[in-house]
């Protein structure tokens, strides 16, 4: 007997079936805890309720939805809802961050000192706490008669910001996107030997060119060709508006994940070797041409990893949204299992759709840090 | 033995340290300016509002206008309702002393006399067990205050210390079985944290109050709070373990092959000679990720708990109140920044300590 359990292969094989059967039994006995709970209340099972109509309404969807869309058109309104958010988030926060890390780093003390500032400042107050502050800052603005007025051109009340924008109908927009998708898949795909400069810069023009044909046509000749917010009784039009909950969200987001960025860009421009800047200097490159040459090549490859790690936190920082009423996908999914009891369903369908962005984002940038990591090593 | 010094600082001259950090160049100079009077109007501003214009006590709350500055009475009036929720009036001592007893284990901590593997636990332990006796109470003459009524400050603090406390047994748990060389094991486990970290906080700690009920036996439910806290807690181990694994694969193989030589008992390896370095490599990171916690304690407030985050927001909340949110939130900002920034500066003054060899 003792020997048996001398065996080391043996223990190694029981310890691990004993592992999985547990594993087994447990995934069991909560179906089955399930299955008995759901029955008890009378819930019912199946992704069948997708095709029904929600009866509720969204305050705030990139498609339309209503009260008699079905709850897979919802849903797919939260999921854009969230990557509409995401993806402006990492925008905004990305160009901020660049700008405080620039700031860090500069030789000027002052400049040092607001840099330094901001960012332990919005640091260390959790976002949360930041997103509802700009909701009540927002919501408390003066009502839409009393707007705040800048130049004519933006307007700020409690019903949201008003900002001018292009006079594009929902036609154009989706022509903009499948351009916009067309061209990066093409850079994407394509294995040319021209410069990365000289791709995004071919792609830029194409996209500037179809955005200019679009604007010029198609339009009633009396409408300008950029649209500004106006109050016509007591409903804006023109121009786009940014509901408090969306402008709340984004701004709370952004100003906190610049921190974060500007911190890892930050130390990432701090990681390059000075040696090499001196080399540079050596060889007689200009100011310019060592940081576009060697700095920031450098640099962006040593902040990469923790970059995509901060992306994909910022992603499912947007989830906060629920607090001050943005719909966005977790929002809606807890309404809908509020109102149709589909919990487990609607749990894997949460846990699918995070899982997917998350993934995105690290597929995406995997693909960079392919791009540019050091080649010629394994 | 010779302990390193730091290097001498290089000395300038008053005039040399200006030009060189404020006018070095000409464009140096007019941003100096510029931010110099963006800075001054800056703070001439934040000190009229939040000093010398500020009303510090009101007998009518109408007396705070917007033209004034601050109006601090509001703290003064909901201060209590801000760090206590709504524990008992008279028992609010017991809320106090916990929280202290809380912020002392957490200052204990960070002395490296109780930087072992045995004493930390131990303290944590005997920290947290405090808190929870002093809020609940229910003996030596103290009335029994059950968990639905703690809040604010103490139940931030509360759920913070039991995420530390589940979640650090636990991480080292997920840290060893990751890297167990049983494969089933070591995948499995490695599947489960992947998933945990590609969820937002957020949604497990819904599904823990709201789904768990369904899948589990009445039995073994916990109430919502205990939930709450143990998914947090496995949320936290999920990040936790990947920082002491990163610690154990940064400790020389050589260390480990050598007790295993020496006939060294697996648990005696990885609590004598493993986890000890693994912590010490990792300290910084760990503080980072206490760190990370303790703001995202606020987040348990969307799923319907009165800690410091809700309350702040029930003190504004009621109308009375309504336009001093800004007061408020700076309020509670205050409070989140002290701990915050107090932690991170450690973690800084670390992470400098251990690169010059001192740790």
């Amino acid at each position: 007997m003792t020997q048996i359990f001398a065996s080391q292969k043996l223990r190694r094989t029981a310890i691990q079936t004993g592992f999985i059967a547990a594993i087994i039994f447990v995934i069991i006995a909560t179906v089955l805890t399930a299955q008995r709970n759901i029955a008890d209340q009378g819930m019912a099972t199946g992704f069948g309720f997708l095709e029904q109509t929600t009866g509720w309404p969204m305050n705030f969807s990139l498609i339309e939805v209503s009260g008699r869309s079905t709850y897979a058109r919802v849903l797919w309104a939260g999921l854009l809802n969230t990557i509409f958010v995401g993806i402006m988030t990492l925008f905004f926060a990305t160009l901020l961050g660049i700008l405080l890390a620039l700031m860090r780093i500069s030789s000027n003390a002052l400049m040092k000192l607001v840099g330094t500032i901001y960012v332990e400042v919005f640091r260390n107050v959790p976002v949360i706490l930041q997103v509802f502050f700009w909701y009540a800052l927002l919501t408390h603005l003066p009502n839409p008669k009393q707007a705040i007025n800048i130049g004519d051109a933006v307007l700020l009340s409690n019903r949201g910001l008003m900002l001018p924008s292009f006079s594009l109908s929902g036609n154009d927009i989706w022509i903009l996107l499948v351009t916009l998708i067309i061209g990066i898949a093409s850079i994407w795909i394509t294995k040319d030997k021209s410069t990365f400069t000289r791709r995004w810069g071919i792609f830029a023009g194409v996209f500037a060119l179809v955005f200019a044909i679009v604007l010029f046509t198609g339009r009633e000749p009396e409408v300008g060709l950029i649209s500004f917010p106006e109050l016509k009784g007591l409903r804006f039009v023109g121009g786009v508006t940014l509901k408090p909950e969306f402008s709340a969200l984004l701004i709370g987001l952004v100003l906190f994940g610049a921190s974060y960025i500007g911190e890892i860009i930050r130390g990432g421009l701090l990681s390059v070797d000075q040696g090499k800047l001196e080399a540079g200097t050596a060889l007689g490159l200009s100011g310019f041409q060592i940081n576009r040459f060697i700095r920031i090549p450098l640099a962006f490859r040593a902040m990469l990893p923790s970059l995509t790690n901060q992306y994909i936190w910022l992603m499912k920082g947007t989830t906060v949204g629920i607090a001050i009423g943005y719909p966005d996908y977790f929002a809606i999914i807890s309404t809908a299992i509020n109102q149709s009891g589909q919990t487990l369903e609607l749990l894997a369908l949460l846990m699918g759709g995070f899982i997917l962005i998350n993934y995105s984002i690290g597929f995406a940038m995997n693909r960079i840090n392919e791009h540019i990591k050091l080649k010629g090593r394994t | 033995m010779i302990e390193a010094v730091p290097p001498p600082s290089a000395r300038m001259s008053t005039l040399n340290w200006a030009r060189k950090n404020f006018f070095a160049t000409w464009y140096d100079a007019v941003f100096s300016i510029i931010l110099a009077v963006l800075i001054i109007m800056g703070l001439n501003a934040l000190i009229g509002w939040a000093f010398l214009d500020a009303i510090w006590s009101v007998e009518n709350k109408d007396q705070c206008t917007y033209d004034a500055g601050a109006c601090w009475a509001v703290i003064e009036s909901r201060g209590r309702l801000i760090l206590f929720g709504l524990y008992p009036y008279e028992e609010q001592w017991r809320s106090t002393i916990a929280c202290l007893v809380v912020i002392s284990t957490i200052a204990l901590s960070c002395l490296p006399v109780f930087w072992s593997i045995r004493r930390i636990p131990i303290l944590w332990i005997a920290g947290f067990t405090i808190f929870v006796l002093l809020m609940r109470g229910g003996f030596a003459g103290m009335p029994l205050v059950s968990s639905d009524q703690w809040g604010g400050l103490s139940l931030t603090i509360f759920i913070f210390a039991g995420v530390f406390v589940i979640g650090m047994p636990l991480a080292v748990l997920f840290a060893l079985a990751r890297r167990s060389n049983l494969p089933v094991i070591a995948k499995s486990f490695g599947f489960f944290i992947d998933i945990v970290r590609s969820l937002p906080l957020l949604t497990i700690l819904f599904a823990a109050a709201v789904i768990v009920p369904l899948l589990l036996p009445e039995a073994i439910q916990g109430n919502k709070l205990m939930r709450v806290v143990i998914a947090f807690a496995i949320f936290f181990a999920a990040y936790q373990a990947e920082i002491i694994r990163a610690g154990l694969q940064s400790t020389p193989k050589g260390q480990e092959e050598a007790a295993v030589a020496l006939g060294m008992p697996y648990w005696s390896l990885i609590s004598d000679i493993l986890l000890p370095q693994a912590f010490r490599n990792t300290l910084p990171s760990t503080i980072n990720q206490a760190v990370i916690t303790f703001k995202e304690t606020s987040i348990v407030t969307i799923i319907g708990f009165f800690e410091v985050m809700a309350s702040g927001n029930a003190a504004i909340g009621n109308g009375e109140w309504g336009n001093q949110y800004v007061e408020v939130y700076v309020f509670l900002a205050l409070i989140y920044f002290i701990f915050v920034f107090g932690l991170s500066r450690y973690g800084a003054w670390l992470e400098t300590r251990m690169r010059l060899g001192h740790a």
